[in-house]
């Protein structure tokens, strides 16, 4: 008798049926017909219409029968509310009963039943039970709370449930202190900010120590919450590394991953050269490869977090290359996976070997498999450059064979092969034409097309070769038709006599019968180009290539920081941070790997969010000194009303901007481009940064913070404090030689509350100079100059002058890199002139930037310890005292002292021109000269500067 | 954590779903169905897919789908060891894990995964605690429970679930007190055209089969520790003794249960026990290829080889074979193009070969690709890393256990590239 005579009656009266036998007095016949209920709903059939006849059926002291329709229960309470009301009586008195798997039963079944009238009759007996004497009633219950607050999260806050379970992570028995983890991570999860799991020194040992007892399950909840912890020092990282690597030997693969997970984040503390450190590298790798002997989907996820692990630390499975080789019935996902990290890992120790795994795999049957094999030849190539005559080699080999797919991947990859190495394998490009035909993939046609394009001048009928491209221009895909454009164009510089019918058939195809407007854009700038300046022309679209490298495919590397804090999640699997994907996650919280400091973007940093507001314009094509002179352009140069009457040569001022805007364009047009013709993906910004004439950007000056702005910056001002502040020694910012005789040299400085810029402009050159101007370009902190540059008198040949320009702090805004990085321009009579220097930090530092002790207290809790970085100050030989007024000199302002064991440590705050505060705690040690500095800050991008500011007050 | 899991046949029905928070309706498992239909083989089906309000997670053990569906950040590991899990107790309590069998135990199937989750959080999943809830159907106790009226749920706490050896239940008896340990070694190898190697390693298990009474508290001590470097244990291994003596010591759980997995690398020389000798080519002109295999023994470590078999699975193109075996036979299923050859024991004086003609569709070209050489293998009484056992004492009981030790040799993925 098996339980598939439960699903033999499926004739029309089986309910009727079911509900006489529910109703029947003999208790088997109850218990078979509860059964037959069951087995219809697990297959998805609806039998809630027998609710009332079931929960007849439960007070009954028949254990399974109550199991069984506690189950009914759990599926079918939802649709009948009113009706579940009747179970509540049980409940709680089963809440009661002496044994402790009835207690542990009844509030278990009554935290799934999702109905709100039953949740209120929940919470008197949840409250015992969490209380209970027995462990398992415990454990239950603790993980009922985070069920009851999935339905009604607001009712298990006001009943303090939060808080017992938060005291029973000190519980004394270890699976209810797992159990309790696992409870408040789920809750915690939909409520990032609210601090649930205070993770101390002291909670962190004991869920150490239950971590040893615990199940397996247990141990992952434990070991995903320690992943959250950031250590207070090394010494604290390796203690806890040391009680959690014995994890790594753990049976259980979801174990090992999360192991894993604490010791690559933890292991970013510790010193290189610890002895300790080498060890737990070792110690690593073993159970890595392990996971990979396991079944095929949890190799599937174990591939997905090596390939992670293997970009942020490569050392770790160097010399294990072998088992990463692809055996023939691998599920496809798993061999693609592999064939990844293969490429990782290859070096120039292993090429070889690589290489003869890679041509083995391009004869195997599955064609997305062979494909990524193909191309995994070509980024050996451009990875290791030893191999690539050898890769090269292997890939004319699989052109021989014919195969259509193998020889459209090859010729892709060549391509890039051929732009890594320039000038060294084009012999193959024979090999290459005569395949010509069979292509029928849009991104090998146009790999093929930049190949003939790029080495038109050796193939003989080039021409011919595009023209038959041509012919069916419209019907190809974008990617090609761009291709095409620029590959004539090329040969029609190379070859201008025999092309000229060709370039104008597909200029004309461009612009004019084409609607694609980034086609129609490029068409437009060749032709005017070609028509203005051909030798500017060759200059642009024949340009120096850059060579491309192989980390194109990495992982960029703040995401990559935050995926290793998420291995073995859901995150580490699709490689995207959680935010962009799981649904719910209301403001998950970016982690970060300790110890780095981080230059990432936190949401809540105005720097940020104010720069990323002003970028938003199409990202300039040209670097450098072109985004310099861009914005330069949209200035006037006159000096702001505001200041009072502006001086004499005002109109001479006017004629500089003229000057400006054609010296640098010819700069840019000459030397300094990118080349257009040679960018592969084409780029539809293009247009957009040679079509607008400058003159339609008229910026004014007099209201230069745009819109949106004006509440994230803080007037600076303020009250002028008599000491005066740091103020590193004048440097050569632009020498002699680089402008035609105008040397200057120059510092900052904070005097009364205003910044100086100080410079000193000497004249070595042989005429005098006149008509002296300055300009700022946009940068992080909203730098510009409040009033023009003073110079009045000419400068003669082989005089210095010095000149105070106060700057004022709402200038328009763009994050710069370095942060305090800061673009000038200035001219005289004879030119412009543009350099780039760098301020300290402190001199943003404003006089109201005391911040109150117990503000302090709050804010300092209240910065996510992901935005702390600490840093050392080394051979600094003044006590507390003397750091602290030299600080407050500068306006970094002492708010509290400690001392603790020797130790005085010094809590200051400081507040930028731009209203971001910058928490420290600065602990001197007697007789020891290196000082530690921890920084807080909402905007963690500025820590580095204000650390060296700190360190330039402090020795200076 | 994890929501709701639905049992899918090969067919794609689902037969059985069990939520364990708010009901998930089954049409989630659409996304799932268009993987399936787009990977074509059930095994390349991605065991993580998104959809967009949900996750799927899934294995394929025993031609069924165990399909979970998650709705928060899960590590995708747990869920998946956590489905194996399922199966695993499925095949434990039933002898199998198939649609059948399930299908015949719905209601204990139901009832387990109900013990084994809350609220998606593992609760039991040690069979023995599993066993002491829900006792596993056998015939007696079905008629014992039809006679009195009994029922075969538990009503007491397992005495295993809380203590500090929860896989181990208290007041164990048996009359005959006994303790074997299988050490199984699975060779997992690339070998080339040439027959050199190019990838080898061996995954080693210890399966123990304890029926101790009381509490006994065991130490298993080996000849030579030093080729374990990369080990995994059963929870109940004291791992501090492992790290300062090279020894286990552990009070066992009672009955089967895997006491250690390890993996001895491809850093070590992996002995290969056979060698090959193949050539399988295709003429370029006239439908048909050659097909020449002749295997020998190797380091063998003065063992017979048995359960020799060769699996080769041909290029569509090859509709039949034609060829001779000097030992074992050879079948060629023309559906599968998969050609068996089972050889049996290998003679070491009269190696055994296979030769002969394939032949190909007429017409179609010559196939590309090259077929691999699947080989399959038995070596009894012999762990090829070299394991020994040395010895296995027993405290904490007075009574004296029987103790054995076997060894086992076996092919895992072995494959010679052609």
């Amino acid at each position: 008798m098996t339980d598939s005579k439960y699903f033999t009656t499926t004739k029309k009266g089986e309910i009727f049926e079911l509900k006489a036998e529910l109703n029947s007095d003999k208790k088997e016949k109850k218990k078979e017909a509860v059964k037959k209920v069951i087995a219809s709903m697990t297959v998805g059939k609806d039998v809630s219409a027998l609710f009332p006849d079931v929960v007849n059926c439960m007070q009954t002291d028949n254990l399974e029968l109550k199991k069984l329709v506690y189950l009914y229960l759990m599926n079918y309470a939802k649709s009948q509310p009113d009706m579940a009301i009747m179970a509540v009586n049980t409940f709680v008195k089963d809440c009661e009963d002496p044994n402790p798997l009835i207690r542990a039963l009844a509030v278990r079944t009554m935290g799934c039943i999702r109905v709100d009238k039953i949740t209120e009759y929940l919470c008197e007996p949840l409250r015992k039970c969490l209380k209970d004497e027995d462990p398992y009633v415990r454990k239950t219950a603790a993980v009922c709370v985070a069920k009851l607050h999935d339905i009604n999260a607001q009712l298990v806050e006001d009943q303090g449930f939060l808080d017992t379970l938060k005291d029973l992570i000190s519980d004394s028995n270890p699976m209810v202190v797992a159990n309790a983890v696992a409870a408040l991570s789920e809750i915690a999860e939909s409520h990032p900010n609210s601090n649930l799991l205070d993770l101390n020194p002291q909670t962190i040992n004991k869920l150490l120590t239950a971590l040893n007892e615990c199940t397996e399950w247990g141990q992952i909840f434990i070991l995903d919450c320690l992943a959250n912890y950031t250590p207070r020092d090394d010494r604290e990282s390796q203690s806890i590394c040391e009680r959690v690597t014995p994890r790594l030997s753990h049976a259980n693969s979801a174990v090992v991953l999360s192991a894993v997970k604490v010791l690559m984040k933890f292991m970013e503390m510790l010193p290189k050269d610890l002895d300790y450190y080498g060890t737990l590298l070792k110690k690593l790798a073993p159970p890595l490869v392990t996971l990979l002997s396991a079944e095929p989907e949890l190799q599937y996820v174990a591939l997905r977090n090596i390939n992670l692990i293997v970009q942020r630390r490569p050392e770790i499975l160097k010399h294990e290359m072998k088992v990463f080789f692809v055996k023939y019935n691998d599920p496809i996902y798993v061999k693609l996976e592999k064939l990844d990290i293969m490429i990782r890992l290859a070096s120039q120790a292993n090429i070889a070997q690589v290489l003869a795994e890679l041509k083995e795999y391009a004869t195997e049957v599955d064609v997305d498999f062979v494909r990524k094999a193909v191309r995994a030849i070509g980024r050996c190539a451009i990875k290791v450059e030893q191999s690539a005559e050898r890769c090269v080699s292997t890939l004319l080999d699989l052109i021989q064979t014919k195969v259509n797919y193998v020889v459209q991947e090859a010729i892709v990859v060549i391509k890039d092969i051929f732009r890594k190495y320039p000038n060294k394998y084009e012999s193959v490009i024979a090999t290459l034409c005569e395949n010509l035909d069979s292509l029928d993939e849009p991104e090998a046609r146009a790999a093929m097309i930049w190949i003939v394009g790029e080495y038109a001048e050796r193939i003989d009928n080039a021409d011919e070769l595009l023209e038959s491209f041509l012919e069916g221009f419209h019907d190809e895909s974008t990617q090609v038709q761009l291709q095409l454009l620029t590959a004539i164009v090329k040969l029609f510089l190379k070859k201008p006599t025999e092309t000229q019918e060709l370039v104008q058939q597909v200029l004309s195809l461009a612009t004019q019968d084409s609607d694609n407007p980034d086609l129609r854009d490029r068409g437009y700038i060749y032709w005017r180009l070609l028509s203005t300046d051909p030798v500017a022309a060759k200059e642009v679209v024949l340009a120096e290539k850059p060579l491309i490298s192989e980390e194109t495919d990495l992982i960029e590397p703040t995401l990559l920081e935050e995926l290793i804090c998420h291995i073995g999640t859901l995150a580490s699997v699709y490689h995207k941070p959680p935010s962009a994907f799981v649904e719910g996650s209301r403001g998950v919280q970016h982690k970060r790997l300790p110890g780095s400091a981080g230059s990432g973007d936190s949401v809540d940093s105005p720097d940020t969010a104010s720069a990323a507001g002003v970028s938003e314009a199409p990202p300039a094509v040209i670097p450098s000194q072109g985004d310099l002179l861009g914005d330069l352009l949209n200035l006037d140069l006159t000096p702001p009303t505001a200041t009072g009457p502006p001086p004499a040569p005002s109109s001479g001022l006017q004629m500089g901007a003229m000057d400006l805007l054609g010296g640098g364009l010819d700069s840019l047009m000459g030397d300094e481009s990118e080349p257009l013709g040679g960018d592969l993906g084409g780029s539809p910004a293009l247009g957009a940064g040679f079509g607008a004439p400058p003159a339609a950007m008229p910026a004014s000056f007099n209201a230069p913070v745009s819109g949106g702005l004006d509440d994230l910056f803080d007037l600076g001002g303020g009250v002028g404090m008599p000491m005066g502040s740091y103020s590193p020694p004048k440097t050569v910012w632009l020498p002699a030689m680089k402008a035609k005789g105008l040397e200057i040299s120059g510092t900052f400085a904070r005097r009364a509350g205003v910044i100086q810029m100080e410079m000193t402009l000497t004249n070595k050159a042989m005429s005098v100079m006149t008509d002296f101007a300055i300009q700022f370009n946009r940068n992080s902190f909203g730098l510009a100059p409040a009033g023009p540059l003073q110079i009045l008198t000419p400068l003669s040949p082989n005089q210095s002058i010095e000149a105070a320009l106060p700057l004022s702090t709402v200038g328009p805004v763009m994050k710069m890199e370095p942060l305090t990085n800061l673009q000038v321009a200035v001219k005289n009579n004879i030119d412009v002139f543009y350099f780039s220097c760098q301020y300290p930090i402190s001199m943003l530092f404003v006089e109201d930037g005391k911040m109150e002790r117990q503000v302090f207290l709050a804010t300092w809790k209240d910065i996510p310890n992901d935005n702390e970085s600490q840093f050392q100050i080394k051979d600094c030989h003044l006590n507390s005292d003397a750091a602290s007024n030299k600080l407050q000199g500068s306006n970094v302002f002492t708010i509290a002292k400690r001392t603790v064991e020797g130790q005085d440590m010094l809590y200051q705050s400081m507040k930028l021109t731009n209203g971001i505060w910058v928490l420290a705690e600065l602990r001197v040690q007697t007789g020891n000269p290196n000082y530690t500095v921890s920084l807080k800050c909402r905007a963690p991008e500025v820590s580095q500067c204000v650390f060296q500011s700190y360190e330039a007050m402090l020795k200076n | 954590m994890i929501h709701s899991l639905f049992l899918i046949n090969h067919s794609g029905d689902i037969f059985l779903e069990k939520h364990w928070k708010s009901v998930i309706s089954r049409s989630v498992c659409d996304y799932f169905f268009e993987a399936k239909e787009k990977a074509v083989e059930p095994e390349n089906v991605p065991p993580v897919l998104q959809t967009p309000h949900h996750y799927l997670i899934s294995i394929y053990r025993g031609k069924l789908f165990f399909l979970s569906v998650i709705q928060t950040e899960v590590p995708p590991l747990f869920v998946i060891e956590f489905l194996h899990r399922v199966a695993d107790t499925i095949q434990d309590y039933f002898g199998e894990c198939s649609e059948g069998v399930i299908k015949d135990n719905v209601v204990t199937v139901y009832e387990l995964l109900e013990e084994m989750l809350d609220n998606g959080f593992p609760l039991a999943t040690e069979s023995n605690v599993l066993k002491e809830m829900i006792r596993p159907p056998t015939i007696l106790r079905s008629v014992v429970n039809t006679l009195t009226g009994g029922s075969n749920v538990g009503d007491t706490l397992p005495t295993g679930q809380l203590s500090n050896v929860p896989w181990r239940r208290a007041g164990v008896k048996y009359t005959n007190n006994e303790a074997y340990f299988d050490v199984i070694e699975e060779i997992d190898a690339i070998l080339d055209k040439s027959g050199t190697t190019v990838f080898a390693e061996i995954q080693g298990v210890i399966e123990a089969c304890v029926r101790l009474t009381g509490m006994p508290d065991l130490t298993l001590s080996f000849m030579n520790p030093r080729l374990l470097d990369d080990v995994s244990f059963h929870p109940c291994v004291r791992f501090k003794r492992w790290e300062a003596e090279r020894v286990l010591s552990f009070i066992p759980p009672d009955g089967n249960f895997t006491l250690m997995n390890y993996h001895v690398s491809s850093q070590n020389l992996v002995a290969i026990p056979v060698y090959v000798k193949q050539s399988i080519s295709f003429f370029e002109t006239g439908p048909c290829g050659r097909l020449d295999i002749t295997i020998g023994p190797k380091q063998t470590m003065g063992k017979t080889v048995e359960n020799m078999m060769v699996t080769i699975h041909m290029p569509k193109a090859v509709l039949s074979a034609n060829l001779t075996a000097t030992q074992g036979n050879y079948t060629y299923d023309i559906a599968t193009k998969v050609l068996v050859w089972d050889i049996g024991k290998l003679n070491p004086q009269k190696l055994p070969n296979l030769r002969g003609s394939l032949s190909i569709q007429a017409g179609t070209p010559k196939p590309e690709e090259n077929p691999s050489l699947n080989i399959d293998l038995k070596i009894q009484q012999v762990a090829i890393s070299g394991l020994k056992v040395s010895r296995l004492d027993m405290y904490g009981e007075k009574y004296k256990p029987f103790k054995g030790v076997k060894y086992l040799t076996k092919a895992g993925k072995f494959q010679v590239r052609t």
